[in-house]
């Protein structure tokens, strides 16, 4: 039952991430993702200070706040400073991630975060965090409700913002002479990858969102042209990560977080390989198959 | 206090070796980096200093023990796969550099999370102290390991600043190197080993995941202060040993505190002042170029005092705001402070709502306009283009024609005495 908790809970991040990072990979903005899951940390530990208690809520307008704040001052720092959009990214980022680490260490003893939890998360610890009704019966833990939550939204955003943000993503300037606003639905994508960060932040860690962020949407992205086909076999990978990553951490007694994380780039070898020599291959059989035939006819 | 007065008068030998590797490292990393923000490679950096984790554990179960330089020669290594990773991504499928790039730094962390954990529950007592590697701890710079440290800062700084010129060329323009016959591929190899290495220089005193602002945030501080190269590496060097310092102290007054973060907070505090307040930064950026603006404002406003006293043919007498609104259309609130500065410079009589030009105001009205219809007689004699056509461009050399240009113009006008419209150009 446990494991079954945590390879729920595993599952459901990423298919969260996966869905929304399939629009980042897309849109070639993966770092901003990472960018994203690094500057969260700073809100969660105020909030976590401000409010006293780990309650969702707080940390979720905490880290909402800084993950946007984050987007903003790279796109500002862009714009108006004419910095390089990397170099933004990476100091903007490594920025808040220090400030945030510094909190933890100042406020050591408020605060039950560590800084080895903001990096690979405490999946173990996932079904100790019971729900306990007012009557006293357990009915599970408490982030898959969260997290299960969390996919809904994500989950009805795609689905209510589909056209929208296929069309921004891959044709920006037509989507704009039609009447789609890009900056709007980029910042609705932002706002979005900021939430789901944070709620799967406390669970996963910083290194699991980032990999479930971009690792199965590249992959997805190499075997298929199609987005939709795209965002299901980024959901599959996603839950196949998450058993075998879980099975690898019991089996190595190693952490849980960084195991599913290490399969999703075994998951990203293996169909590198397969689309380098295996497809190929069968596309030069095929070639050379269609001109023989076409030889024949004449 | 006592703590500062300590630590700043370095009585201390331990103080002296531990300020002095903090120091030497992020001076090296500064130097490195600056190359790698002028490449556009900020981003690598940041997969670099990820990705030297596994090589670090893989070292330690390899040896059983912390051996510092076997540890060095496993993260130089892992640093290295992760880039040959990121580049044969990008270069046979069709996943791009970004996502390359941050599937490669997530995933090699992983691996090295992997392994930290599983030597961290193996029993080997003398894994504790691992995990100073992921934020860093300067005060643990002493001893043998300061020796190594510091040789590979020296190694660093020596090398970049031999071949300072060609790594100039290729990080400004590859193809001019390649034309001057540079060995472009292999000073990039030679710029990535460094990188890796300065990297790896880092990774006891800030950790390895913060290491990448070392690399990045002292240089793209000091690009906003100079547009010379060699200045730009000197102010990144200062930038980043200033940061050192500063690490290196809150590891004096504060040892259960990660020093990494305080490095990045301190070089990042830098580099957020340099953006806004250097020479090159948004403050002067602007407030130069609102002073531009008045001064075309300014002498916008002196030129249409001359042209309406030359459609009346009388230069001494008063005219109203509403008179000159009329004449030509503008912003009441812009004229109005306009004219203000215009009398307080002495060009402008300017009281009870009237105005006339003075002396000075005068000829700095007239050379305006000569400058005007010189460049519109240029316009149209030299390069043929149509005298209705000319005006708007004219409109904006009148503010940028320098004394020595105006010469020239004379002299190939042969000092003409009107414009293509007809009228008079004044002396």
């Amino acid at each position: 039952m446990i494991a079954l908790w945590i390879i729920l809970t595993g599952a459901l991040v990423a298919i969260s991430c996966g869905l929304l990072g399939s629009f980042l990979v897309l849109r070639k903005m993966s770092m901003v993702g990472d960018a994203i899951s690094h500057a969260v940390l700073p809100g969660i530990v105020i909030a976590f200070l401000w409010s006293g208690s780990r309650d969702t809520l707080p940390m979720l307008l905490g880290a909402g706040a800084t993950g946007l704040l984050a987007t903003f001052f790279i796109e500002y720092l862009h714009r108006k400073a004419r910095l390089q959009t990397d170099a933004a990214i990476g100091i903007v980022f490594t920025f808040m991630f220090a400030v945030g680490i510094i909190l933890i260490s100042t406020f050591a003893g408020k605060i039950d975060l560590d800084q080895d939890c903001v990096l690979y998360g405490e999946l173990a610890y996932v079904p100790i965090n019971l729900w306990i009704l007012p009557d006293g019966t357990s009915i599970g833990p408490k982030p898959v409700y969260i997290l299960s939550v969390v996919l809904l939204l994500v989950v009805l955003f795609i689905y209510v913002g589909y056209k929208e943000l296929k069309l921004t993503s891959f044709d920006p300037s037509f989507a704009a002479t039609i009447g789609i606003s890009t900056a709007l639905w980029h910042y609705l994508l932002m706002a979005a990858v900021s939430f789901t960060t944070v709620s799967a932040f406390e669970s996963v860690g910083a290194i699991l969102v980032i990999t479930f962020l971009i690792g199965p949407p590249a992959a997805a992205y190499l075997l298929t042209e199609d987005l939709k086909k795209m965002l299901f076999i980024t959901v599959g990978i996603g839950i196949l990560v998450s058993f075998t990553g879980y099975w690898l951490a019991y089996w190595l007694n190693a952490s849980i977080a960084g195991c599913m994380a290490l399969m999703t780039g075994v998951v990203f070898a293996l169909v590198f390989v397969y689309t380098q020599f295996v497809l190929k291959n069968k596309r030069l059989k095929l070639a050379a198959r269609n001109t023989l035939l076409s030889q024949k006819i004449e | 206090m006592d703590n500062f007065v300590n630590f700043f008068s370095f009585n201390d030998p331990n103080v002296r070796y531990v300020v002095l590797g903090s120091i030497l490292l992020s001076v090296s990393a500064a130097i490195v980096g600056s190359f790698i923000v002028l490449k556009k490679k900020s981003l690598v950096g940041d997969a670099v200093s990820h990705s030297v984790l596994p090589g670090i554990c893989a070292a330690f179960l390899f040896a059983g023990t912390k051996n510092t330089s076997l540890m060095l020669v496993g993260a130089f290594i892992s640093g290295w796969l992760s880039l040959v990773a990121i580049d044969y991504i990008t270069a046979k499928s069709k996943i791009k550099k970004d996502a390359a790039i941050g599937l490669v730094l997530s995933v090699f962390f992983a691996l090295g999370i992997v392994l930290m954990t599983y030597i961290q529950q193996s029993g080997n007592a003398a894994q504790s102290g691992m995990d100073r590697f992921i934020f860093g701890k300067a005060a643990t710079l002493i001893g043998s390991d300061l020796i190594t440290f510091s040789v590979i800062a020296v190694v660093l700084i020596a090398v970049t600043l031999a071949f300072f010129k060609e790594f100039t060329i290729i990080a400004f323009d590859e193809h001019y190197a390649e034309v001057l016959g540079l060995p472009v591929r292999k000073l990039d190899l030679l710029l990535t080993s460094l990188t890796v290495l300065a990297v790896v220089s880092g990774i006891t005193a800030v950790g390895v995941v913060l290491m990448a602002a070392m690399l990045i945030t002292p240089a793209a501080a000091a690009r906003y202060w100079t547009h010379n190269i060699r200045r730009m590496v000197l102010f990144a060097a200062i930038f980043g040993a200033v940061s050192g310092l500063a690490g290196a102290y809150i590891s004096y007054i504060a040892p259960a505190m990660p020093t990494g973060p305080w490095m990045v907070v301190v070089s990042s505090l830098i580099a957020f002042f340099s953006f806004f307040f250097a020479p090159l930064g948004v403050v002067p950026k602007t407030l130069k170029r609102n002073k531009n603006s008045r001064t075309m404002m300014d002498e916008n406003i002196l030129k249409l005092f001359y042209q309406i006293s030359e459609r009346d043919e009388n230069f001494k007498m008063k005219r109203t705001v509403e008179e000159l609104l009329a004449f030509k259309k503008m912003q009441p609130t812009q004229l109005k402070s306009g004219m203000k500065r215009l009398n307080r410079q002495g060009l402008l009589d300017y009281s009870n709502q009237q105005a006339q030009l003075t002396e000075t105001g005068l000829l700095k009205a007239k050379k305006i306009v000569r400058l005007h219809r010189l460049w519109e007689l240029y316009l149209t004699n030299y390069m043929e283009i149509a005298p209705d056509h000319v005006h708007d461009n004219a409109e904006e050399m009148e503010h940028y024609i320098t004394p020595e240009l105006e010469k020239q113009l004379e002299k190939y006008l042969d000092n003409p005495e009107t414009d293509p419209h007809g009228t008079m150009i004044p002396k």
